[in-house]
């Protein structure tokens, strides 16, 4: 993946739209180095046939995609954006409108697919510019910004689930359900998968958990040794249902895990299932004012 | 895993000794045909009791492309979640529709429909968009085109690489992965 240049004169909102513009193009046409890096090692380790034929499409696939400059993946996704501004800055002027104009402007150049619609229910006609983005804005101690950025395809969205657990049903509930997801919906998901799991919060929230931990990298476990437990375990059980990549069979059906978990109401046991396909396309960025 | 050369458009005697799990190189016509392209379809069935843009005997591609690069007449095209167009592709089948291409598990309906009509669901792998695109030779609008991606399009193609995902019999090789 080729580097993208995140320094600017100052933080503003020019500052963000114009990295997300420069990112949208690099993510579309070149793997996650982590998740290229996990299918190639899988492709060795495969003991189906097919499967290793799957993973070395997939990583002929990349080579295409960046020396071509093509996306990855027809489907360019839904552009999110969340932006974590260091607690020492202000950023000044409409921030998500001017990403807006970015990935206006992003999707034309790099002939990207244009998949947004006005209205989920009552106008589904396209919006022609992939707009609107859909962004989040939060804090982080310090100064400067951390920008991420994802394009997320509808297929393995559509795939994902928000289920609200009793707590009875404890952790066997959850390991359950990702299974059972996994089984269900995985090959509709472009495996191998990258998991996103979230764990806690409020209804609302938990998808947002699950979400931003498809932004980890495969291989970083959580810095709590008990979730990383989990998480192992988790991505265990889910490569046992067999389902394997295109989900056609073999031992990789996810090459990650990522579970985040949160604080939550004494009744609650909230669950956020959020698959990330083989194409997994994000980046995160630290954006600094000089 | 040597794989099986298949002509398009296919008749049903073509494609009647393809097995299940078989690996394929799909050579020919193809029409791209999503969500919305279905509905009008099916609408346009149910009003005229046949098939429009004399779809009959052709097979369809589940995608939608991005637009034309690095000198090829699509950037990028790969297979969307077939089990979308389940509500429609029975009667599709019905209508004259012998091969489908997409990806991704689908509900029993459709092997059952394969069964019965002799034809035949590929499915492609999904995430390798930039690949497939180079087996794309030409791209032309046939129908819809405000619908964007969605349009209706006759692709012609070139060793392409798929699976077998229900054949005739209707064998289903979805129900038959998996140790779970």
């Amino acid at each position: 993946m080729p580097e993208i240049p995140t320094t600017f004169e100052s933080l503003t909102a020019d500052g963000v739209a114009k990295a997300v513009g420069r990112a949208i193009p690099v993510i579309a046409t070149s793997m996650r180095p982590d998740v290229m890096q996990a299918i190639a090692a899988a492709r060795d380790t495969e003991r189906s046939e097919r499967a290793r034929s799957i993973l070395g499409m997939m990583v002929e696939n990349n080579e295409i995609a960046e020396r071509d400059h093509v996306p990855l993946c027809q489907d360019t996704g839904t552009v999110w954006v969340y932006l974590e501004v260091g607690e020492q800055e202000s950023v000044p002027g409409n921030i998500f409108s001017k990403v807006n104009d970015a990935v206006a402007k992003a999707y034309e150049e790099s002939k990207l697919r244009m998949s947004v619609l006005n209205d989920a229910l009552v106008n589904r006609t396209n919006t022609t510019n992939n707009t609107p983005a859909f962004t989040e804005i939060g804090f982080r101690p310090g100064r400067g910004a951390t920008l991420h950025v994802m394009l997320k395809g509808g297929g393995s969205d559509n795939a994902s689930r928000v289920i609200m657990l009793a707590p009875g049903a404890g952790y066997e509930g959850i390991k359950a359900e990702v299974v059972k997801c996994a089984i269900e919906k995985g090959s509709n998901a472009c495996p191998p998968l990258v998991i996103g799991v979230g764990v806690g919060a409020t209804f609302d929230k938990v998808g947002g958990l699950a979400k931003k931990a498809l932004l980890r990298s495969v291989g970083q476990p959580n810095a709590n040794p008990d979730v990383a437990a989990i998480e192992e375990d988790l991505l265990q059980a889910v490569n046992a249902t067999g389902v394997g990549p295109a989900g056609l069979g073999g031992d990789t059906t996810a090459v990650a895990v990522n579970v985040n978990t949160a604080p939550c109401h004494i009744a609650a046991l909230p669950l956020a299932i959020n698959m990330g396909c083989c194409a997994m396309r994000s980046a995160s960025m630290e954006l600094v004012g000089e | 895993m040597s794989r099986i050369k298949v002509q398009l458009p296919a008749t049903i005697e073509d494609l009647s000794g393809l097995q299940m799990g078989q690996e394929v190189l799909l050579s020919g016509t193809i029409y791209t045909m999503r969500d919305a392209g279905h509905a009008r379809v099916l609408d346009y069935l149910k009003e005229h009791g046949e098939l429009p843009f004399g779809l009959s005997g052709q097979a369809l591609f589940y995608a939608g492309p991005t637009p034309a690069a690095a000198g090829r007449p699509l950037g990028s095209i790969g297979p969307t979640t077939s089990s979308r167009m389940d509500f429609a592709t029975p009667a599709l089948y019905r209508a004259g529709i012998t091969v489908t291409l997409g990806k991704g598990k689908r509900s029993q309906e459709i092997s059952q429909a394969c069964k019965k009509c002799g034809s035949v669901h590929f499915t492609a792998v999904g995430g390798v968009a930039a690949l497939l695109a180079t087996c794309v030779k030409s791209s032309e609008t046939v129908a819809w085109p405000e619908l964007g991606t969605e349009a209706l399009k006759k692709l012609e193609i070139e060793n392409m690489p798929a699976f077998v995902a229900i054949d005739s019999k209707g064998n289903d090789i979805f129900s038959n992965v998996g140790r779970a």
